[in-house]
């Protein structure tokens, strides 16, 4: 009788940019999938998990952290050349990242602060995300990723459907949740109504407002919540840092224009 | 041979320690010349943009330079605001952040065991590749790993940032009732974890001796985790350890920029020094309870262990202690009055140090009247110990060539284990050599 053909394992890659390593870290958090997915595909690059590193091509890779370096330009266009489908993991990759914060400030100073000679340090003006560099098939937020969906996503891909992930706010999944509404009960301030829902509302669950970690949802709506969040007590100056932080980059795009006085 | 031309090196990252690396070896007539380890990390700016966020900010911020420890980052943060503000936060809060704590080095040793060094003793590229020979090894340290992340989960909301910390305490505090099946996670967690050393103890371990000075916080009760006095121990000193205010740590502690890396490298009083479990254990290992002595013994450690390739037999009993800790910590819980004691912001400078999983992590913060953080200053381990992982390198290179040449492959599998065994956050360690050697 004949053998059964061998069937191809998918191929997967798993690169870093500038990033703190925790949306990679996140694959090797799936403690009870970790192996039995490793016998689905063959993890061809991994440098944070294996050192046997594959070269391309590769079905499915997942990019963490943001392009901030001339190097990176040139590495990124690399990979996406090699990668059937690319998916870019997390806050630095979809959004830039909290190092995004150094695109409304002078970098030349910050790389002062930091390094005595700061001719050693060769870095861009700008930490962006993958998707303004390249196509990108699909985008999964957080600051970090949530380990389910990291695990919907490669099931997704590797089956050539769509990740079912929903981008509604933070909102939906507070009532599922059943939690009692932190602006409405205790005036506490929270972005959950703008911000794309994944964590499973952790923050307000632990009495929290929501930091806005996944960044912005769907259908954020800027001009009705910066009101609340000034209704609930933040200054102007809090309410521009709550937003400016993780996600910089995504919530700064669709903030109205501050009203002159 | 050399990479040097074709690879942008000189990029470097305010997190200053997990990230991309390389290594660049010089050989001459079989002498090593220089051996300098290379962090290429993008920069991140971490220590800029801290300027102008408020106080209760930086536990937040800081704990994204780092997904593997972000919890040492968020206490060290913590500490030091509360510093300068004068708060001291004890009792059962000071308990549940050291159990939070314990959680993060329970996942974080365990991971660096199991993911990324024990493949090195047993001749595998990987846990998944080791897993198909001994699948009940990976699958126990999964699971102990597993424990670890359930304590980060429920006390922090997640493992990876938690978002239930706050300066001054926690956002939520756990009930009695939450933690039982915790505890019982944690009690098969000790017999994975008492198997786990016993598992490292049995790997062949190259000779090897570490002369750096070491470097760990000490308390007087207990094994530093959350908090504790600088404490020094010189190479050579016997055993006389000094102690500094952490106030002076940067007196003590200097970092300085070395053309080649963009990580800063910092030494003690002038010399090379190392922070981490081997440090810790020499420094506190007294204090541990006598069945986790009694179980590092068996286990063939005395009192001071300088062989870096048995670090993961100390990251072993670290494991085993934390487990015991977490256990005795849930056993003695009362919900505490409040979640958090108030931290009123006011003007000052504050120090704060924790031993991270990989070593003393140092923050300082200036704050205006306001609040307004003015100057951060973060010193992370992996900085400190990049000299002695030089020295490392440079000697267990010049050991192997004694007993003629090696190809280029063998002296990088070398390097890289030599590297690992100082376990430089995560992306470091697992595969991040790009050897050059030069043979002159």
């Amino acid at each position: 009788m004949a053998e059964p053909p061998v069937r191809r394992r998918p191929r997967l890659g798993v690169f870093k940019f500038a990033s703190c390593d925790g949306c990679q870290l996140t694959l090797l958090d799936c403690e009870d999938e970790l192996l039995p997915l490793a016998a689905e595909i063959e993890i061809a690059h991994f440098v944070e998990a294996s050192s046997d590193v594959q070269p391309g091509p590769y079905d499915l890779s997942l990019v963490e952290g943001s392009v901030s370096t001339p190097e990176h330009l040139e590495r990124i266009r690399r990979i996406r050349a090699e990668s059937r489908r690319l998916v870019t993991i997390g806050a630095c990759a979809t959004a830039g990242g909290v190092q995004a914060l150094r695109n409304f400030a002078d970098v030349a100073e910050f790389r002062a602060t930091v390094y005595a000679k700061p001719d050693y340090i060769e870095t861009l003006a700008t930490s962006t995300p993958i998707s303004a560099h390249v196509p990108v098939d699909f985008e999964l937020r957080g600051c970090p990723i949530d380990r389910g969906q990291l695990i919907e996503v490669i099931t997704a891909f590797l089956a050539d459907r769509r990740p079912d992930i929903p981008d509604h706010s933070v909102c939906f999944a507070c009532k599922r949740r059943g939690t009692t509404c932190l602006p409405v009960a205790h005036g506490i301030p929270c972005l959950g109504p703008v911000t794309h829902a994944g964590c499973g509302a952790l923050c307000p669950a632990y009495g929290r407002g929501c930091y806005g970690c996944f960044g912005p949802s769907g259908s954020a709506n800027m001009p009705a919540m910066i009101p609340l969040l000034r209704s609930d007590g933040m200054s102007d100056e809090d309410v521009l840092r709550f937003l400016h932080t993780f996600n910089v980059a995504k919530f700064a795009a669709i903030e109205p224009e501050r009203e002159d006085p | 041979m050399t990479h040097r031309g074709s690879r942008v090196l000189h990029v470097g990252s305010l997190a200053r320690v997990e990230g991309e690396g390389a290594l660049h070896l010089s050989i001459d007539n079989g002498k090593v010349t220089a051996a300098q380890l290379k962090i290429y990390e993008p920069p991140r700016f971490f220590e800029a943009f801290l300027r102008g966020r408020r106080h209760t900010e930086p536990p937040d911020i800081t704990s994204r330079i780092c997904g593997i420890c972000p919890v040492a980052y968020q206490m060290s943060a913590c500490r030091a605001i509360e510093d300068v503000c004068g708060v001291t936060v004890d009792g059962q809060l000071a308990a549940l952040r050291r159990l939070l704590y314990c959680g993060e080095w329970i996942e974080s040793q365990t991971l660096h065991i199991y993911l990324l060094h024990a493949p090195d003793f047993l001749g595998y590229d990987s846990a998944v590749h080791l897993s198909r020979d001994r699948r009940a090894d990976v699958e126990r340290g999964l699971r102990l790993k597993q424990a670890g992340n359930a304590v980060l989960e429920l006390l922090g909301g997640r493992s990876i940032h938690p978002v239930n910390v706050r300066v001054g305490g926690f956002h939520r505090t756990p009930t009695r009732a939450e933690l039982r099946p915790l505890a019982a996670q944690l009690r098969r967690a000790r017999d994975d974890a008492e198997e786990t050393l016993r598992w490292v103890a049995g790997f062949d371990f190259p000779d090897a001796e570490c002369d750096a000075d070491l470097l760990a916080l000490a308390a007087p009760d207990a094994y530093a985790i959350d908090t504790g006095t600088p404490t020094a121990l010189r190479y050579g000193d016997g055993q006389k350890p000094r102690a500094f205010p952490v106030r002076d740590f940067t007196a003590h502690v200097v970092e300085e920029q070395v053309p080649y890396s963009t990580a800063l490298q910092a030494r003690l009083d002038g010399r090379r020094h190392l922070t981490g479990s081997l440090a810790r254990y020499a420094i506190s290992g007294h204090l541990l309870p006598h069945s986790v002595r009694e179980a590092a013994r068996a286990a063939g450690l005395d009192g001071v262990c300088r062989n870096p390739f048995r670090s993961i037999v100390v990251r072993a009993v670290e494991v085993l202690y934390a487990v015991e800790e977490a256990l005795r910590l849930i056993g003695t819980y009362e919900p505490p009055p409040r979640p958090a004691v108030d931290v009123s912001p006011r003007a000052g400078t504050g120090h704060g140090a924790t031993e991270a999983p990989r070593g003393t992590l140092y923050h300082r913060y200036v704050l205006d009247a306001d609040g307004v953080v003015t100057d951060a200053r973060l010193i992370p381990p992996t900085s400190q110990n990049q000299g002695a992982i030089e020295d490392d390198l440079r000697r267990i290179v010049q050991d192997r060539l004694r007993h003629g040449d090696a190809t280029d492959a063998e002296l990088t599998r070398l390097c890289e284990r030599a590297i690992r065994n100082h376990d430089p956050c995560i992306s470091c360690s697992a595969h991040f050599l790009d050897l050059t050697v030069e043979r002159a």
